[in-house]
């Protein structure tokens, strides 16, 4: 069977890409409005207290730079492990990816109590700290996958430097996955993390959130454009997502379970998995129920090929999961108190020794869905100035390709 | 732990002489203007790399109801509550702490502990969190980015973010919304010679339960005590060696 020449084209303008670009312009003025909003009161018009110190916008942009890295392993899983159906998708798993992380970092930035002094955090770089180093990570790979896209799409650059180039990219996005994890795995006082596993979990997590925002997005670029997008590539791409779904949930399996063997992790774990009211519900419920059993249930209890409305289905569900998860993470792991006094129950009007009460505030989603958009935009924009998505995405092509 | 010798301690090092360079140049060229060169402030600079200082707080002498120290640094510092005790900064508190297997009560002052290894300078991204050479652990409010990850990483919740616009800021110890702030051990006071305004306020008030002074120096009473009595560091298992210890809890 012939395979058509794999050829790339911009988006079209038409009246529903104006549709689309106008609601994700009303969320990123949404994300504008609440940095100014929150830069004029202070954080006390957040959520955030001094006992929860790290809320919504944290999950957000953590997902979004956990995603980044994600979306990059098509591109990887093409020139690394030379996987041929993928090959077309690798321009627009580098444009996802570097949007991705755009909107998660912004997030983070506009989140500082002083983000104005961004231009101080570009000129001091104390080096024991794992952010200076995820900061070192980031703009690395905002570079890496510039020069990756470079080699791909430049007719000029011999195709022999796109595995070298791809190579260097999967590499630095383990490092940078690493490098997120790791802020919480090395933090010794919580109980909550304090855990190397964190790093794996993160890498993990990061497989399955990135492909879930890939294949919508795939979905979505595709539904704006006349480039056809056969059942049989998204099915695979679906039932690889299962996969990072189960592996995400082993680690968080092992996570678990580590912890519950030490005694001195009892108290955070029978919060987490038992009593801690929201955090228990979102960890059985949503994260592991709807974001991971379900979604495993939909695609390998079935012999039939998902279909893309299905696809679709099971990448929402794993996304929420992963918003989830992020959310007991960073939020659960802080409610719980520190143990100041092991042996002693404190008190204070500090609220030591008390689960810490948490609710995100309207300027908190506002700039965490900003950043969701910012991130969505921007990969449009490259979509439309670029020359990423190919137009054979066809079943024909893949049954030919193998 | 380095050890130093007393001669060594006496004899200032290369380090300090550029310090000492950047701070008499502070003095010279801008009056109250704090100059990073050399990658130290005038803060450091006033540092003395033989001398650690450090606080003892007898728990049996701390008195149930009372929060002079916890008045004394919000006078001396000049931070207030806003009636929102979820977000309003505390660089000192008062805890009670009651044994799960007796019941009995003690408390105690709460604060920075001025770590030897603090968590809160390893993750600092900008080195904005730093330790003096005097064992002194604060913020230097010109680069913090009010990220928060000192507070992730401080094992006693002894910082505070501020979440608020500051008024009537005290000029030894300027503050800023969207940083984080805690306890300086009253360095403006140390620096000239004095002692920290919770220390004094506890001593007025005839408890007594606060003994400051330079852990390096064997005479002093806080070594002396220290070394006489049994006293504890919190989170012994973090192996940070904190500048503040408890003794009777």
């Amino acid at each position: 069977m012939a395979i058509d020449r794999t050829i790339y084209r911009e988006i079209p303008f038409t009246p529903r890409l104006w549709a689309v670009t106008a609601l994700l312009g009303a969320f990123l003025l949404g994300g504008v409005w609440a940095f100014a909003h929150v830069e004029h009161q202070g954080h006390v018009a957040t959520g955030m207290t001094n006992q929860v110190v790290w809320g919504l916008p944290h999950v957000f942009a953590i997902f979004l730079i956990v995603a980044a890295s994600g979306a990059l392993n098509v591109a990887s899983i093409a020139s690394v492990f030379d996987n041929k159906p993928y090959k077309p998708l690798s321009r627009l798993s580098g444009v996802l990816a570097i949007s991705l992380l755009a909107g998660g970092l912004a997030v983070l930035v506009l989140d500082l109590g002083r983000p104005d002094r961004l231009i101080v955090q570009m000129t001091h770089f104390n080096f024991t700290s794992i952010f200076t180093w995820n900061i070192l990570l980031y703009s690395g790979f905002l570079g890496i996958v510039a020069l990756y896209l470079w080699v791909q799409m430049d007719r000029n650059v011999h195709p022999k430097w796109t595995r070298p180039a791809g190579l260097l990219a999967f590499v630095w996005r383990l490092a940078l996955t690493t490098g997120t994890g790791s802020i919480f795995g090395w933090l010794v006082a919580r109980p909550g993390y304090d855990a190397a596993i964190m790093a794996p979990l993160f890498i993990a997590m990061s497989f399955a959130l990135g492909l879930a925002v890939f294949i919508l997005v795939l979905q979505a670029l595709c539904a704006l454009s006349p480039c056809p997008l056969g059942q049989a590539l998204t099915a695979r791409l679906t039932r690889l997502l299962a996969l990072f779904v189960a592996a995400a949930l082993y680690f968080t399996a092992v996570q678990h379970l580590t912890n519950l063997y030490a005694a001195e992790h009892a108290g955070i774990e029978a919060f987490i998995l038992r009593d801690g009211g929201i955090y228990t519900t979102l960890f059985w419920g949503v994260q592991v129920g709807l974001g991971a059993l379900l979604p495993l249930l939909l695609v390998y209890g079935r012999r039939t090929p998902p279909s893309a409305g299905l696809s679709a289905g099971v990448s929402l569900l794993v996304i929420l999961g992963g918003l989830a998860q992020l959310y007991v993470i960073v939020v659960g792991g802080q409610a719980y108190p520190m143990e100041l006094f092991p042996g002693y129950v404190v008190t204070s009007g500090f609220h030591d020794g008390q689960i810490a009460g948490y609710g995100p505030s309207l300027p908190e989603i506002a700039l965490g869905l900003g950043g969701v958009a910012l991130a969505l935009l921007a990969t449009g924009l490259g979509a439309k100035i670029l020359r990423v998505l190919p137009t054979n995405l066809s079943d024909q092509n893949l049954a030919a390709k193998g | 732990m380095t050890c130093r010798t007393p001669d060594q301690a006496q004899a200032p090092s290369r380090r300090d002489f550029l310090r000492s360079g950047a701070a008499l140049a502070t003095m010279t060229l801008a009056p109250g203007v704090t100059l990073m060169a050399f990658g130290g402030s005038e803060a450091e600079a006033a540092a003395d790399s033989g001398k650690r200082w450090g606080l003892l707080i007898d728990a049996s002498r701390c008195a149930p109801g009372c929060s002079d120290c916890v008045s004394a640094c919000k006078t001396e510092n000049g931070w207030s509550g806003h009636g929102d005790p979820e977000r309003d900064v505390q660089w000192i508190r008062k805890v009670t702490l009651k044994e799960k297997a007796t019941g009995r009560e003690v408390n105690l002052p709460m604060m920075c502990q001025h770590c030897e290894s603090p968590p809160c300078v390893d993750v600092c991204p900008t080195g904005a969190s730093f330790k003096r050479d005097d064992g002194i652990v604060l913020v230097d409010k010109h680069i913090c980015i009010g990220c928060r990850y000192c507070m992730m990483a401080c094992p006693f919740k002894a910082r505070s973010f501020v979440h608020e616009p500051v008024t009537n800021q005290k000029p030894h110890a300027p503050r800023g919304v969207g940083t984080v702030e805690s306890c300086t051990l009253c360095v403006h006071r140390v620096d000239a010679g004095g002692i920290p305004a919770c220390v004094e306020a506890c001593t007025a008030a005839g408890h007594g339960a606060m003994v400051f002074g330079d852990l390096r120096d064997p005479e002093s009473e806080i070594s002396r005590r220290l070394a006489e009595f049994p006293s504890a560091a919190l989170r012994p298992d973090l192996d940070l060696n904190p500048g503040v210890r408890y003794a009777e809890i």
